[in-house]
């Protein structure tokens, strides 16, 4: 568990988002601060996934305000404006969305040659250190269809790491994994969580949640319906749907 | 995560028992058709066989037809083949020419097709299948008759043979064709791949580029080469509007020799020539099929 700093580096207020007439989040407000970790848990369809993709700019918010690094990204209108957000802020995903035609090496390479513009040589020594932190040293050569779905993830980790941005989201990162993968995937977080990086995760892994987070927030409906430290959450739960919800899974 | 996770299993399998073991073949042939646009060409070596026999037969018909004055089917045929295989090198050429130009063209009201720009977009949907769903012989008679037989441009008289039309003609379902692959496509990478580009701060243009096309082109392959199978076949058309290929020269041959016992062996001579040619292309285009098949 990470000491967080006070001022917040995520800030979100009030925000609503719906897609044609559903409305998907309707009112959330959170705050992380700098370093902090936070686990946001919940049902499927309860928006998890959503708010994160608002806070990246990938979906836009319909009400309310996100202030991520000194971007406010409910304003964020041109592409210019998202990409360089996005610099600040990167994304994991669900299904991994490595690039198939290019060796893990590359992937994680590719965008901050290309986005970020540096040189070749320092970006590729920077990627072989990545690799090596996510224990894929032997695997840079080869090509996504040839890795593990665990391996995947973390390159994609590596990928997303070497923007060197400011706040890490992970998207139910896990989920797809089988249960003796999800342990390498969770300890490579793990270890960036201790290095001090802001993450925000959407997680079912109630028990990663718990060993990893300074603040825990369960969302149902397009709310967050409770929140706070894990120890509490977990085991003082004072709304009845947050009982439920855990008692299905715990 | 269980949906998710069959969605990605659906196109290698099936909970139908009945379907199983056809399944994953019928799912990606049914794949690039749909990406095609068009059924794939299947020709198989005992195709070929059958138009030996074919051939074979109209040779024993001719022979049976024939006096015993005339000169033997195959001296006939031997006789005409030089002349022929000119006319189809011919047709080689107008099938290269009118790939090469409607690929081009193809590609940019393709890229148009897939424009952020509503205007573009339409319009280049509208043209795509307008020339799509055209008959190709219609095409092919617009173009005879309304590009002019020469053009001047700055003073320099360039002539128009009725050849080059042609070519233009045929280029034009070509470019269809190719536009509406090259969309496919890009609409078949998984949404997914743009998200993950566009979180890692990717430009459109350059997720394009650099992640978008580079996964499309295996699957561009494929139906690209079966398209050109299908172009060449469609050469012989150009005959009708009195391009000298080897439709017209056979034409001009059986007419000449005045036998009318020789029509089948002509004609399925013709026809082993194309299958000659097409044959390897599909065999070709199966193999690539497979392989990507694997990969993508």
């Amino acid at each position: 568990m990470t000491q967080a700093t006070t001022e917040p580096i995520v800030i979100i207020r009030d925000v609503h988002q719906s897609f044609g007439n559903v409305e998907v989040l309707k009112g959330v407000s959170l705050e992380v601060p700098k370093g902090g970790v936070i686990c946001i848990i919940g049902p499927s369809g309860s928006g998890k996934s959503t708010l994160l993709r608002c806070i990246n700019g990938l979906v836009p918010i319909s009400r309310g305000s996100i202030r991520v690094a000194n971007f406010d990204v409910h304003s964020l209108r041109t592409d210019q404006e998202k990409i360089a957000l996005r610099k600040e802020v990167s994304m994991v995903f669900q299904q991994y969305n490595l690039f198939p035609h290019k060796t893990a090496l590359e992937n994680v390479m590719m965008a901050p040659v290309h986005v970020l513009k540096e040189g070749k040589d320092e970006v590729h020594t920077r990627a072989v250190a990545l690799l090596k932190k996510v224990g894929l040293s032997a695997k840079q050569d080869a090509y996504p269809g040839e890795l593990s779905g665990g391996q995947q993830q973390r390159v994609a980790i590596a990928r997303s790491l070497a923007m060197r941005p400011e706040v890490m989201l992970f998207d139910e990162v896990t989920a797809a994994l089988d249960p003796e993968t999800v342990k390498e995937v969770l300890n490579t977080i793990q270890e960036l969580a201790q290095e001090g990086m802001t993450c925000i995760l959407v997680t079912h892994e109630m028990r990663f949640a718990r060993e990893i987070a300074d603040e825990v927030y369960f969302t149902d409906g397009g709310v967050i319906v409770e929140s706070g430290p894990p120890a509490e959450l977990f085991d003082r739960a004072t709304k009845e749907r947050t009982r439920a919800f855990l008692s299905q899974i715990l | 995560m269980k949906r998710s996770r069959r969605r990605d299993a659906l196109p290698q399998g099936t909970d139908l028992p009945v379907l199983l073991p056809m399944a994953a073949h019928l799912a990606r042939s049914a794949a690039i058709e749909r990406a095609a646009g068009v059924p794939m060409l299947r020709l198989r070596a005992a195709h070929g066989m059958a138009l030996l026999v074919l051939f074979a037969v109209g040779c024993g018909i001719a022979e049976a037809q024939g006096q015993p004055s005339q000169p033997s089917i195959l001296t006939t045929i031997l006789k005409w083949t030089p002349l022929l295989l000119r006319g189809f090198v011919f047709n080689l050429a107008i099938s290269v020419l009118a790939m090469a130009l409607g690929t081009v063209a193809g590609l940019f009201l393709g890229f148009a097709q897939i424009s952020l720009l509503p205007p573009v977009k339409k319009g280049a949907w509208l043209a795509t299948h307008f020339f799509r769903n055209a008959p190709w012989l219609v095409l092919l008679f617009y173009c005879m008759f309304l590009l002019p037989f020469q053009i001047t441009v700055f003073g320099v008289t360039i002539p128009l043979p009725d050849w080059i039309k042609a070519t233009f003609g045929l280029s034009l379902p070509v470019m269809a064709n190719v536009s509406e692959i090259l969309r496919g496509a890009v609409q078949s990478i998984p949404t997914t791949q743009w998200e993950s580009a566009a979180s890692l701060a990717f430009t459109r243009r350059q997720t394009m580029w650099m992640i978008i096309l580079p996964q499309c082109i295996k699957r561009m392959l494929p139906p690209w080469m079966n398209l050109y199978a299908i172009l060449t076949m469609a050469t012989v058309l150009v005959s009708i509007v009195g391009v000298s290929e080897m439709m017209t020269l056979t034409r001009q041959a059986l007419s000449a020799e005045n036998r009318p016992g020789l029509l089948l062996a002509f004609y399925s001579y013709v026809l082993f020539w194309f299958f000659i040619y097409c044959y390897p292309i599909a065999r070709w285009t199966v193999r690539l099929e497979a392989r990507y098949a694997v990969n993508i």
